[in-house]
């Protein structure tokens, strides 16, 4: 008995032969059907599937050849062996018996051994054929369920990842639709204070581990940035979080960008993705924004490195961010496209609106074709009036502002080292429900208040160093060093909330220990000569309904007022 | 074999080279190059002199590398890298964690 037994159709026109031929095959314990020309051959296949044909060539009504041509039609994908039954011994018609779908011969007179062997070989290139074909099929099943896998984690992602401002007016990017999926995140959002954060992001790896390393980071992100927290913190945070979550080799290249509009400088921090560019308005060299840090997710929290840089960015000025897909595109000689050839592209062009045009042209002209992993992302300096900031969305409904109180803090300078007070001010203020249409302005005087106080007050920076790039890198430079360095000094902050006609109104006091300067003499000066520190100093006098300077310049006193709310 | 290794006599240096791509091809042979070592060598040399091209799964390979024979404790030496390897590693800034040369 064989292991497993088949079924096999036997198409045979001469009487004898075919029940000789039927005895042999039962005997090996298969189930015979037989037929005596094609037509009936043909038929029978269709009713019953057998596994197995032996086919007479030459028969009445319907040949042998016809007959397996249809008979292999009707089996489609599945190996049903043919083996063509013939006393035939030319050459040609062997041919032809083998294309019209003959797997095999056997010659008359039969012999009972050989067709059992031909049988069992037969049947094990079944058996193959049918093990491919399910296994090719379970390969198409996976790979269905996974794209409509990716399909619904990349509109859940989407939902998590894209609630940000990407779609802002001075925001132009371009992104694969499966960049997610290639380990490319992008991330825009506004901050309270009306500054724009922008990541770019590149995870190692790809796939689902990439995409679900983007989550936590989307979060922490968006969270972060609402909540007002500068780029430090967010960088800190997201650092340690990856590092937590990830497999050692596994980590994220990321640029974080905080843009201010108000002040017209952009923060940057590089880790491990190529060079960004500042374009300058009118040709000339643009200023590559550096790779200075390890990439999220490597570093223990105690040995990150969240120092980042300033730069002045003036209007209409642009900042090009990329993804490695640039610059690591090789050719079929793995030579890279590289930075030179990006910078010749940058240098080239003419229309900034065609500049992605030309980026992707020239990576398509070196490799012949397009990648689908290449991000870009472009950000333009532009007024602060021209953008519109979506509203804040506030979890309470509102009713239980507190209406009278005041408070007072002294930050000392172990604090001021390495902890940033505002968000805790800011949360705590947005419960005045009053002050929220001015959210954005406060966030705005508190963070100038805050960063005179330390910078100029406790520090002493002279904010003249701030006329260029060189003095910004400078400036900066001071400001960290002179930061590890504090071992005294304090600022204190006090607010105070009052009740005022059918409103109220909120006090800020600011006082450093530094050596104070002359605000009206600062302010008396034309705005041309008042630089950067008297650009401070006006914005804050615009934004708020009362400023003034006391005690030599070491105290600031702001006022913000309210009316009730209809 | 695209990733060779060789341990000193003494013991202490184990060389690990690899050869063609470095990318994830290479991931099983590579982490085979060091687990499977009996003693802890006092430090690991990465030799890239015949790596023609170094991808991010590459650099993840060389934090795990790093991790196995005790992360910032760890003497890890890339050497004989390529001029375009070089620019890859210092993108990523991995001189602050391996003896890049």
């Amino acid at each position: 008995m064989p292991e497993s037994p088949l079924t096999v159709l036997i198409a045979e026109d001469g009487a004898a032969d075919r029940l000789l031929l039927a005895r042999i095959v039962s005997r090996q314990g298969h189930a015979v059907l037989t037929a005596e020309n094609g037509e009936q051959a043909v038929a029978l296949f269709a009713e019953r599937r057998p596994h197995l044909v032996l086919l007479d060539a030459l028969m009445p009504v319907m040949d042998g050849f016809e007959a397996a041509r249809r008979i292999k039609t009707l089996a489609g994908e599945a190996l049903v062996p043919i083996i063509f039954l013939t006393s035939l011994s030319e050459e040609e018609a062997l041919v032809r018996c083998l294309e019209a779908g003959g797997d095999d011969f056997l010659a008359k007179p039969y012999n009972a051994v050989i067709l059992a062997a031909k049988i069992k070989a037969m049947d094990r290139l079944r058996r193959l054929q049918a093990t491919v074909l399910e296994q090719r099929d379970q390969i198409a099943r996976h790979h269905h369920h996974l794209l409509n896998e990716q399909r619904v984690a990349k509109a859940v992602f989407d939902k998590v990842a894209h609630a940000g401002c990407l779609s802002a007016a001075n925001i132009r990017y371009l992104q694969s639709p499966y960049a997610l999926f290639n380990g490319d995140l992008l991330l825009a959002a506004f901050a309270p204070s009306g500054d724009m954060h922008v990541l770019l992001g590149d995870f190692t790896g790809h796939g689902l581990p990439a995409a679900v390393g983007a989550m936590p980071m989307a979060e922490v992100f968006y969270g972060m940035t609402a909540k007002g927290y500068g780029l430090a913190q967010i960088l800190r945070e997201m650092n340690a979080k990856l590092k937590r979550i990830l497999p050692v080799d596994m980590f994220c290249c990321a640029v974080l960008l905080s843009l201010s509009f108000q002040r017209q400088v952009v923060e940057v921090w590089n880790g491990g993705m190529p060079d960004g560019y500042l374009l300058p308005v009118e040709g000339g060299e643009p200023l590559a924004l550096v790779s200075r840090h390890l990439p999220l997710g490597v570093l223990a929290p105690e040995r990150f490195d969240d120092s980042t840089q300033v730069l002045p960015m003036a209007l209409g000025q642009r900042l090009l961010l990329l993804s490695d897909g640039v610059v690591d595109t090789s050719d079929e000689h793995d030579q890279l496209f590289g930075v030179d050839r990006l910078l010749r592209v940058l240098a080239d062009n003419r229309q900034p609106p065609l500049l992605f045009e030309e980026v992707l042209g020239a990576l398509e002209a070196f490799r012949g074709r397009s990648r689908d992993d290449v991000s870009l992302l472009e950000i333009r300096m532009v007024d602060a009036d021209e953008l519109t900031p979506a509203p804040v969305m506030y979890s309470d409904s509102g009713q239980c502002a507190p209406p009278d109180w005041s408070l007072q803090f002294e930050f000392r300078a172990e604090t001021l080292k390495r902890f940033n007070p505002l968000p805790y001010l800011l949360q705590l203020l947005q419960e005045i429900h009053g002050l929220r249409g001015q959210s954005g302005a406060l966030h705005s005087v508190l963070n100038e208040l805050y960063s005179n106080a330390l910078e100029h007050g406790v520090l002493g920076l002279d904010s003249g160093l701030k006329q260029d790039v060189q003095g910004f890198a400078e400036y900066y430079r001071q400001r960290n060093e002179r930061l590890q360095a504090l071992s005294e000094g304090y600022i204190r902050i006090g607010l105070k909330i009052e009740p005022q006609g059918s409103g109220g109104r909120l006090t800020i006091e600011v006082q450093d220990s530094g050596k104070g300067f002359n605000a009206s003499k600062v302010l008396a000066r034309p705005l041309a000569e008042q630089g950067l520190c008297g650009r401070g100093l006006n914005l804050i006098r615009r934004l708020s309904r009362h400023a003034e300077w006391a005690d030599d310049g070491r105290r600031a006193c702001v006022e913000f007022a309210w009316q009730a709310l209809a | 074999m695209a990733v060779e290794t060789v341990v000193s006599q003494d013991g202490k240096k184990l060389t690990i080279k690899v050869k063609g791509r470095f990318d994830f091809g290479k991931h099983q042979e590579f982490r085979e190059a060091y687990e499977r070592k009996a003693s802890r060598p006092d430090y690991v040399v990465v030799d890239l002199k015949e790596a023609t091209y170094l991808d991010s799964s590459a650099l993840g390979m060389l934090l795990m590398l790093r991790d196995h024979v005790g992360g910032d404790d760890s003497e890890v030496r890339v050497v004989n890298t390529s001029s375009d390897v070089r620019k890859i590693l210092a993108i990523s800034n991995f001189d602050k964690l391996f003896d890049i040369s």
